[in-house]
């Protein structure tokens, strides 16, 4: 029985937190369904330091900064910090950029889609399939010997830049000095109060640092090794939030009028499919990289500032979905995405040869 | 018989979980799995224990030698 197992339990109880907290703060502020979403917070986030101009999508969230110092309070509490990095960090920037893309084009992480699946918005159900078929994209390379090699340990210091960082962001945020820009109106001026949101923040970051929550790697155990552990997760954010929502009475079943959201299944379903495509390749969907990169892993540092990077093209470059839908900027950016991951899923993998000839060309056997 | 060794230092996810999985493919009696972090050391385990392996762990420098015995 999976709930007599420690780990298990404490992996469903990380998820029902997670979802309640979600659920207080879209009640005291955030935007419908949008309690916690990675990508959608590093938008305005990024909007909020002028990398994007998009007016009603800027904010420094006060979430994210949370979840990056709880995991690295509870990382460095528990003996897991350590600096390392090196494993294909350029390759990771990309993938993080292709990753976000295609979630915005979904309107939200893969968190927001199990968020917004409890609130019964059907269109991420059509996000979840896509994000299966991602994933399953995925694992075919993991089982054909992808990898982004070997990371190694880094100079101390080089961890702690990144929660260094989300302090800088949570002094501006107090400061607000005038060259930072928030929303006056739109979902970015939608907020829970500060404090509320970095304490919720900070549960959510020690908690998902503790158990090890990944929305992409439930599943992807699921197909790899037949192992459900860390779909208990999700299951326990959806349980939670379906109950939170049916309770305060949000709940509606349907594919129109649902909050931040466009009903354009094909859309749904690619975006989400490249988000959870890049999500295996880089070992983590977005949630799970803040945690590593507050753990003093430098890859997924790389990888989150290939996510701010990636929302602010989304908005410059009028990539991102909206309640209207998916602009063809869009769609042909999610296409290059395709293209791009699997690129670089094929060039990776160890058991697919294109450029190899057959028996290996060994340099020393080339006669002149 | 020489001692299987399986090297998941450093990778990411799921990687140290997927090289295990291909060194217990023909049930060898024993395998040695070294890994330098705790989620890798917790996956590398539960894999273990699903496959009808027993795990002894011990801290090491900078990570957790791992021995997987059949039970």
């Amino acid at each position: 029985m999976p709930f007599k197992n420690k780990e298990a339990r404490l992996m469903l109880m990380v998820g029902a937190m997670v979802a309640m907290l979600a659920a207080v703060l879209v009640e005291l502020g955030n935007p419908a369904n949008m309690g916690l979403c990675i990508v959608c917070f590093l938008r305005d986030t990024s909007g909020a330091l002028g990398l994007h101009r998009a007016g009603v999508v800027q904010y420094i969230r006060p979430e994210i900064i949370g979840i990056s110092l709880g995991a690295f309070i509870m990382a460095f509490s528990r003996r897991e910090f350590r600096s390392r990095g090196g494993s294909a960090p350029f390759t990771r920037f990309i993938l993080g950029i292709f990753v976000v893309i295609g979630a915005l084009v979904f309107l939200g992480c893969p968190l927001r889609m199990v968020l917004r699946l409890a609130n019964g918005d059907l269109n991420a159900l059509l996000g979840l399939v896509g994000f299966v078929a991602g994933i399953f994209s995925g694992v075919f390379f993991l089982n054909r010997g992808f990898t982004l090699k070997r990371t190694y340990a880094s100079v101390n210091l080089e961890g702690y830049l990144f929660p260094a960082l989300q302090l800088v962001f949570l002094v501006l945020l107090v400061v607000s000095p005038a060259f930072i820009f928030f929303s006056a109106e739109g979902p970015g001026s939608m907020k829970a109060p500060l404090i509320i949101a970095l304490v919720a923040g900070v549960l959510v970051g020690a908690g998902a640092q503790r158990s090890r929550l990944c929305m992409s790697g439930g599943i992807r155990d699921a197909i790899l090794f037949k192992d459900p552990h860390l779909l208990y997760g999700f299951m326990g954010i959806f349980a939670v939030s379906l109950l939170a929502n049916l309770i305060l009475g949000n709940f509606t079943l349907g594919f129109t009028g649902q909050p931040v959201a466009h009903n354009d299944g094909l859309w749904n379903f690619l975006g989400m499919m490249l988000t959870g495509f890049g999500a295996v390749l880089l070992g983590g969907c977005p949630l799970r990289q803040l945690i590593l990169g507050a753990e003093g892993n430098m890859d997924s540092v790389i990888t989150i500032m290939g996510m701010y990077v990636g929302t602010a093209i989304s908005h410059n470059f009028g990539l991102a979905a909206s309640g209207a839908g998916v602009p063809l900027n869009g769609k042909v950016a999610v296409m290059i995405g395709f293209a791009v991951v699997l690129t670089i899923g094929v060039l990776n993998s160890e058991y697919i040869s294109i450029f190899k000839v057959k028996g290996d060309a060994n340099l020393g056997t080339h006669s002149s | 018989m020489e001692l299987i060794r399986v090297d998941g230092r450093g990778r990411s996810c799921p990687e140290p979980v997927l090289l295990t999985k291909k060194a217990l493919k023909n049930n060898p009696a024993t395998v040695e799995v070294i890994v330098d972090n705790a989620t890798a050391r917790d996956n590398v385990r539960r894999l273990a224990g699903n496959s009808g392996y027993e795990v002894q762990i011990s801290e090491a420098n900078d990570g957790f030698i791992m021995i997987l015995k059949s039970r």
